[in-house]
Formats: structure tokens, C-alpha cells, sequence
């Protein structure tokens, strides 16, 4: 999984709508590079590939 | 009085106290008087609980002068992280914002415990905001101070916790380690620190961060008093819901039994890649002592680190979620950059990460049903500046406040049990990752005190 890094700006500016969120101008370019790093991370997982039938690790016993 | 309380380790202070040849008041005192002069320096504390530590001192010292049975840390003063609740205070987790709560009305559950063992609290310690760092830096407080080199980093995010013990401040202290937030200022500030197995020591009454990762455990400049406080905090608690439902398993009794039948292994590839000479010479060092000859890989690592970053970014953005919409302003702004950028990440990868956490979680008790520890380096590094920004790692240059911890998240991403014991370098110290199968923190603290009785692992005295 690859996100092109100027899809972040459109990703950061609506989620921050969408999540109510506060962004000033100043802030954005570290923002994006926080999320850029972390999608890097996310992709390394992401490209692993797990059978269907994986539990997550957090398991709720009722 | 022959003992000196400020060089003393717990151990020695409660068998000093249980004997009578020193009162808690005296300890006490003498502790105070450390925290107000060299504390200022090492900018450790963030509230200095005088008070109450004097009225715990003197009812101590009346219930021995009365007959009455004093605990295993008879008289032992420790200090808390600032995210671990102390009555009468607020719970700071080194935020600005958390400065406006009311103060917490009863203890954290390892406080009571640690008391109830005769421990005296003297204080609350500095730390990295919301504990989301590796430095020891914070901009409210100002950063806690290497006593080994006080322009440089103590590491973090437990930053107080380390310099207040290697600082001689107080022999024992706690801290929290999502991360790594324990063994890495463990490692940089050269003493001993327990990150113990998820789920095994309460976290009730503290903070959170990422409750998925969240562990609690001590610090010391021994082995043995990394071990009594351990054994003094263990046992289920219904107030933790991670708190596992098992009995207290002791450590101390056994701790000198000898690392004979320990399969001991040196974790290769990922923990040896972007390691500083140090680093490796620390390792080395561990291995040669134990002869430990055999190098093992521990399967994905890179990947490991890389779910535990996800699952880190986006449960602490959860969390802060409100904090983030109404106070932003408030937060470090490092801080609030990286939270705002977790609370963008799509949950399709985190529920990814979760799987792949337990897909690695059976990939390494594979790997312990042939081999009983692991060693690997604590920190790719010695400690760097106070305010340096990035670091080289495997020709890389990196942000040191999110990369001194990555040799430290693929093994707390799934909750093994880590004694880090420091290595006595010149001119700095540096720590090494003594890793066990679950629930196995006896394993790792005999290992540790091999090292330390070997005098390869000893905590080394700053000249603070």
C-alpha cells in the first residue's frame, strides 16, 4: 500500500472536519509528516499477509 | 547512624530501619534534603510530598518503637512517575491541561501496595507529555537531567523515574512503559528498570496512554531491590481490568539461584541494524558474561514496531480525542502534531495491527519453547543531547523522540517480561534488553543479578 503524499493534505483537511478537529496552517505540514510516517508503518503490517480467519489480539470475554 | 540513606540501596535502608540503627524519620530527612538541593539540578520532581512522607516516617518509627512488625521496605522512600494518582494532587501525566483537574482522592494501587510494604512516597516525577515520548523532555516542566551528563536526555518518557534514582534522589521509583518508556530511561541513565508481563502489576489509579500496551514496574540501582519492590507490588486487582488473575509469584527468595539451565540467546538482524558501536559493545559485553553464544531472529520485528506504532498513535489519539478539539493549545505541540495525525488514521489498519499482534504473539512463544531469555540492545544509542531533534541510525538520519525506542517496542508490543540492566561505559551508560517468555520475570531478574554479581551490569555513580 502506497499514499501518495499530496493525497495527505486532502485526507488531513477533511477529516479534520469531519472530525471536528482544530488545524492552523502551521500546524499541517507536521501533521502530515506524522501521518505519512505512520501510514509507512501501517503499510509494513498491511503488506503482511494474515489468513482470514486471524483473531485481533484484544479478545471480549461476556 | 553508619548508613548512608542517599547512597543506600532499599534493601539496606529497610534493614536498617528494621534493625533500628536508622529511623524512617532520619531516611526520610535526608532524602528531602537531597531532593531540595541536587533535586533542583536534576529537575526530577514535580511536587515533593514532605508532608505526608514525615507522618508516615514517624508513624513508622512509633509502631517499631511499640513492638509493632515493620514490611520488607520498612522505610524505603520511592517516588511516582506524575501519572501514577497521589491523594491530594492532580494527576499531571506531565500535561499542562491535566494541571486543572481535581486532585486525586485515593492512591494508585501500586502506592498503596508499596506503602503497605513500609515504603515512605516522597514525590512526584517529571515526564514526557502524556507519556507519548522517548526523551525526558517536557516543555511545561522543563526536561528531567541525565545525572550522568545534565545537558543530556534522560530518556523517556518515565525521564524523573530514571534521573531520580541513578541521581541518588531515592532508591526506587515507578514509572509506565507503552513503548519502552521504562527501559529506555533505564538504559540511558544507567540503572536497573522492570518492564514486568502485561497484565501482571495493577495499573488502577494511573493515567493511561494506550491501554493495549499500558504496563506498569519499578526502577533501582540493584537487582534485589528491583526484585523486593516487584514482589511487593504483584497480585491481582479488580480495579485493572488488564490485571491477569494469578497468584503472586516471588522472586526475591530465588534470585540468586544461578542462571544454570537458562537457554540464553542474542536477538540478531533487526536489534543489531542501526545500532551504535556502544550499543553492541553493551551487548557483547551481556553475552560474553553469559556465554551466550547463540543468535537468534525474532520473526517480523520491523513489523512489530510498526503495529505497535499504529495501535499507539491512534488509541492515544482516542483518547485525547476531546482534549484535542477544545485545549490543542495546551498540549506540546509536538505532542498534539502526532495525536492529531492518529486520530486520521482509517481503523481498516489498526484492527490490521491487532491481528498481526497476535499472529507475532504465537511466532515468539514458538521461539521460547527452545530457548528461555533473550538479550537484545535497550537503546540504539547513548544518551543523546537535551533538544536534539534527530539522530543517525543505520545511515539514516531519524527523529530521536520517536526512534529511541525501537529496539524496545517489538518486544512490549506483546508484553514479554524485560529486566533492562545497564552497562557501565565510558562516558556514558548504556542498557541491555534481558527478555523472558510470559509471565517468566523470574527468569529475567536472575539473569540480571548474574550480570550485576558478575560486574557486568552494575548502575554506575554519576558525580552529581
Amino acid at each position: 500500500m502506497t499514499t501518495k503524499p499530496d493525497a495527505l493534505d486532502g485526507l488531513i483537511e477533511a477529516a479534520a472536519q469531519a472530525l471536528d478537529l482544530p488545524l492552523e496552517p502551521a500546524w499541517q505540514p507536521a501533521i502530515k509528516a506524522n501521518l505519512a510516517v505512520t501510514l509507512r508503518q501501517a503499510a509494513l503490517v498491511t503488506d503482511f499477509p494474515l489468513p482470514d480467519d486471524t483473531e485481533p489480539a484484544p479478545v471480549f470475554q461476556a | 547512624m553508619t548508613l548512608n540513606p542517599i547512597t543506600a540501596s532499599a534493601a539496606e535502608i529497610a534493614g536498617a530501619v528494621r534493625a533500628g540503627s536508622i529511623t524512617a524519620s532520619q531516611v526520610t530527612e535526608a532524602v528531602l534534603a537531597a531532593i531540595r538541593t541536587r533535586g533542583q539540578t536534576l529537575n526530577a520532581f514535580t511536587a515533593v510530598t514532605e508532608e505526608r512522607a514525615r507522618a508516615k516516617a514517624a508513624a513508622l518509627d512509633a509502631r517499631r518503637a511499640q513492638g509493632g512488625a515493620l514490611g520488607p521496605l520498612a522505610g524505603v522512600p520511592f517516588a511516582v512517575k506524575n501519572l501514577f494518582d497521589v491523594a491530594g494532587l492532580p494527576t499531571l501525566a506531565g500535561s499542562k491541561i491535566n494541571r486543572e483537574h481535581a486532585p486525586a482522592t485515593r492512591d494508585a494501587a501500586l502506592i498503596e501496595r508499596l506503602e503497605a510494604a513500609g515504603a515512605i512516597l516522597v514525590g512526584a516525577l517529571n515526564m514526557g507529555e502524556y507519556a507519548y515520548d522517548f526523551t525526558g523532555e517536557n516543555v511545561h516542566d522543563g526536561p528531567s537531567r541525565n545525572p550522568h551528563d545534565t545537558l543530556r536526555m534522560t530518556g523517556g518518557s518515565s525521564g524523573g523515574s530514571g534521573s531520580a534514582v541513578a541521581g541518588r534522589l531515592v532508591p526506587l521509583a515507578l514509572g509506565s512503559d507503552t513503548n519502552g518508556s521504562i527501559r529506555v530511561p533505564a538504559s540511558l541513565c544507567g540503572i536497573f528498570g522492570l518492564k514486568p508481563t502485561y497484565g501482571r502489576l495493577s495499573r488502577a489509579r494511573t493515567f493511561p496512554f494506550v491501554t493495549s500496551l499500558d504496563h506498569v514496574g519499578p526502577f533501582a540501582r540493584t537487582v534485589a531491590d528491583l526484585a523486593l519492590a516487584y514482589d511487593a507490588m504483584q497480585g491481582h486487582d479488580p480495579d485493572d481490568p488488564v490485571c491477569a488473575q494469578r497468584p503472586a509469584a516471588p522472586t526475591l527468595p530465588r534470585i540468586d539461584d544461578g542462571i544454570d539451565g537458562l537457554k540464553i540467546a542474542v536477538a540478531g538482524g533487526y536489534f543489531r541494524k542501526g545500532a551504535a558501536p556502544e550499543a553492541l559493545t553493551a551487548l557483547q559485553r551481556v553475552a560474553a558474561a553469559l556465554a551466550a553464544t547463540r543468535e537468534i531472529e525474532i520473526p517480523e520485528a520491523a513489523r512489530a514496531r510498526a503495529a505497535a506504532y499504529v495501535i499507539t498513535a491512534t488509541e492515544g489519539a482516542a483518547l485525547h480525542l476531546d482534549r484535542l478539539r477544545t485545549r490543542a493549545h495546551d498540549f506540546d505541540p509536538a505532542v498534539r502534531d502526532r495525536l492529531i495525525a492518529g486520530a486520521m488514521v482509517p481503523a481498516t489498519l489498526v484492527n490490521k495491527a491487532q491481528k498481526f499482534r497476535r499472529w507475532y504473539r504465537a511466532r515468539m512463544l514458538e521461539l521460547f519453547t527452545d530457548v528461555d531469555v533473550i538479550l537484545a540492545p535497550a537503546t540504539p544509542c547513548t544518551a543523546p543531547l537535551i533538544g536534539q531533534q534527530t539522530f543517525v541510525l543505520d545511515g539514516v538520519e531519524l527523529p530521536v523522540r520517536a526512534n529511541l525506542g525501537i529496539y524496545t517496542q517489538p518486544i512490549s508490543f506483546i508484553g514479554l517480561p524485560v529486566v533492562a540492566v545497564p552497562v557501565p561505559l565510558k562516558p556514558l551508560p548504556i542498557g541491555v534488553q534481558i527478555i523472558a517468555a510470559p509471565w517468566r520475570e523470574d527468569a529475567a531478574l536472575k539473569v540480571a543479578r548474574a550480570l550485576e554479581r558478575a560486574g557486568v551490569a552494575i548502575a554506575p555513580t554519576p558525580e552529581i
